[in-house]
């Protein structure tokens, strides 16, 4: 244990990060005086201390972090938050206005993909552009130029100009060359977002491959990437680190909750219905007035609909979503059979499920509602109700099943 | 193996010969890039014209033609140029457009990058190369149509010839270093460019490019102070195998652009960071 961490600590620190903050102007006349100003006092060294101009503010204010080989740190917030400008300091586009960086490394940055790209020339000419800018040698990519064309899949063409590759081809041929780099520090922007489902696997494969070799630095808006692949997370918002550690669910949960509204939004309806009332029955609610479950407690939804004109009951169907709007889940339908009726123009009734077993945070139902013969849809509507299911243990997946483990005895 | 430390903070009090070091480190360095970028730029344009090369030089070509025109209808009265007029009128506009093409070289190829330098680090003395790369091709295309004019008027060949490629190297590093220096506030406001591609028009009218130095008077003064004056007519000089009679004045300049190039180079490599800034935010 002790040798382990040892280990652990030996592992050189590649990127240290102190006190650093960067201002902007918000005003585009007053920003491009300001930067003829900055240009004069540059030249002189410009040592003072830099207070807040009119019209700046801090995009970026005191952010301090330190990231060895093989850690990975998530930099995720609102648009706006500052995480763009803070990996133009760490990339050395820009100068901060407070602070000091420390890179120790060739740094690496996926911040776009195939710069350099010319779009009448072909695919292989492009491949020596791109390579150039990010800083290979001829003979390197000489010598990288097959294996370049192999992982972008599209050795077919080529050889044709770049203006007529789809812009998913472009994206794979600029991270085919990128991913030759070896790099100490890895800064990625949010390119993966672009691609289809093998491109993405794929990039994620190769970023698994370099990780323990490598000191990177992520920014994305995909919380299920990030929860993969981050070791340690900062949450920024308005430039300053709302939440930073290791215990990269709890970010990911605050993150949720700056988004999470309670409105419910109605998507279609023939006016015949309307939903008066949804509930999730329990006896604890949080202070936004959610539901609470805990896990493996039963799921009681009281819902109350009044009619318009006379109908008989409608098919019901209900599905809950989780907070990263992925389904996960659907309530089986209503059929002829179920117990429940209209009466006076109203129904009211409650959709039980025993011992769910979703995992911790926040979930959402949807309903759709559609005429019992035929399904033809009546109403819809989004986020009617959430509810949070408490647990001690954070998973990812949305359902922590319950197991139990026997030893198979051979008679 | 030790790792290579990068620190970036807000002071940028490095020393200046440290500063200069790296410089000139990352100017040649970048060689590979340059080049790249160079025939990258160089490529496409032709590839996606069916004129091509002709757009090297037929602003040049033109505008001399319009003079020689001038002149021979007798619409405008020249003193004497001592060599055939088309032949001076051909290789001032040439020259000329060499030069002015040196002053926006620096700002264009920062422009053109704009894309790029907000998202990737690379050594931005590669751009100020690339365009070095890009003027030394159209130059070598425009030197060798000139030749093709001495001959065809019959000058003939001198050995100072052999020189005049020197002397084009002198006149792209002069207008290098002069637009290297605008190219930090050009690229923060557009009026710089307008404002130099104004004057330039202007300068050319105080500059022996298709009409001698006046014997006499206002005129003479302004155009002999010009540094344009002694570029252009030395260059003609060599070319044309006459007397070089500004050569003292041509390697003045010839040594203060050689020196105020690095001067330049360091003032756009620290400003770059402020230019991105602009450009980003």
């Amino acid at each position: 244990m002790i040798e382990e961490k040892n280990i652990e600590t030996n592992k050189e620190v590649l990127v240290k990060v102190e006190g650093l903050s960067k201002k902007f102007c918000k005003d585009l006349k007053t920003s491009l005086w300001y930067g003829v100003k900055d240009l004069v006092s540059n030249i002189k060294g410009n040592k003072n201390e830099r207070l807040l101009r009119d019209k700046e503010f801090w995009a970026v204010k005191d952010i301090n972090f330190e990231l060895r080989r093989g850690e990975c740190l998530g930099l995720i917030g609102h648009n706006g938050a500052g995480k763009s400008t803070l990996l133009k300091i760490l990339n050395g586009l820009i100068n901060p206005d407070a602070g000091k960086i420390t890179i120790k490394g060739r740094v690496g940055a996926l911040i776009e993909l195939g710069a350099g790209f010319n779009p009448i020339l072909s695919g292989r000419e492009n491949i020596y552009n791109n390579g150039a800018v990010l800083g290979f040698t001829k003979k390197e990519i000489n010598a990288k130029v097959e294996d370049i064309i192999d992982f972008s899949e599209i050795r077919e063409f080529i050889d044709m100009p770049v203006q007529n590759y789809s812009s998913g081809m472009k994206v794979r041929l600029g991270f085919a060359v990128a991913a030759q780099m070896e790099p100490d520090v890895l800064i990625i922007d949010e390119v993966l977002a672009v691609g289809d489902l093998g491109f993405v696997l794929k990039c994620l494969k190769t970023i698994d491959i370099i990780l323990p070799n490598t000191a990177i630095i992520f920014v994305s808006h995909s919380m299920p990437m990030v929860s993969r692949i981050c070791s340690q997370i900062i949450l920024m918002d308005k430039g300053m680190a709302k939440f930073q550690g290791v215990d990269v669910s709890t970010a990911i949960d605050l993150y949720y909750t700056r988004f999470s509204n309670n409105e419910s939004n109605v998507v279609f309806t023939d006016y015949s219905l309307v939903l008066e009332h949804v509930e999730v029955i329990t006896n604890k609610k949080n202070e936004k007035n959610i539901s609470q479950l805990n896990w493996g407690d039963d799921l009681k939804v009281l819902i109350k609909l009044s009619f318009t004109k006379n109908v008989k009951v409608p098919k019901f169907f209900i599905s809950v979503f989780d907070k990263e709007q992925r389904a996960v889940a659907l309530f089986k339908n209503n059929d002829v059979y179920s117990n429940i009726k209209i009466i006076n123009n109203k129904i009211e009734f409650i959709i039980t499920h025993s011992n769910l077993q979703f995992s911790k945070g926040i979930y959402s139902l949807n309903i759709s509602i559609g005429k019992m013969e035929n399904e033809e849809p009546l109403f819809r509507a989004n986020n009617i109700v959430s509810f949070q299911i408490i647990d001690k243990k954070e998973v990812w997946p949305p359902f922590l099943l319950n197991s139990s483990y026997n030893n198979v005895y051979n008679k | 193996m030790a790792l290579e430390t990068r620190i970036y903070q807000k002071e940028n009090n490095i020393h200046f010969l440290k500063l200069l070091k790296a410089s000139a480190k990352d100017l040649f360095g970048s060689h590979f890039l340059a080049k790249q970028l160079a025939t990258r730029d160089i490529k496409s344009q032709y590839r996606q014209s069916y004129l091509g090369i002709i757009w090297a030089f037929i602003m040049p070509v033109t505008s001399a033609l319009v003079w020689i025109f001038l002149n021979l209808t007798g619409t405008i009265k020249l003193s004497d140029t001592g060599v055939p007029y088309p032949v001076y009128a051909f290789s001032g506009t040439l020259i000329w457009s060499i030069i002015t093409e040196a002053i926006n070289s620096p700002t264009s190829s920062t422009n053109a990058a704009r894309g790029i330098m907000s998202k990737i680090n690379f050594p931005k003395e590669a751009l100020v190369l690339s365009g070095i790369y890009k003027l030394l091709f159209n130059s070598l295309i425009k030197i060798m149509l000139l030749v093709v004019f001495i001959f065809v008027f019959g000058i003939g060949f001198h050995w100072s010839l052999l020189l005049f490629p020197f002397a084009i190297l002198a006149a792209i590093l002069f207008g290098t270093t002069l637009g290297l220096f605008m190219t930090p506030i050009g690229m923060i406001y557009n009026d710089i460019a307008k404002i130099i591609s104004m004057s330039l028009s202007f300068l050319m009218y105080v500059t022996p490019v298709v009409y001698a130095i006046p014997k006499k008077g206002i005129m003479k003064t302004i155009m002999e102070i010009n540094p344009f004056s002694a570029l252009i007519l030395t260059s003609r000089d060599l070319a044309l195998g006459t007397s070089p009679d500004y050569l003292g004045y041509f390697c003045w300049i010839f040594a203060a652009s050689v020196a105020l190039f690095f001067i330049a180079l360091l003032f756009y490599r620290i400003s770059i960071p402020i230019i991105v800034e602009r450009l980003s935010a």
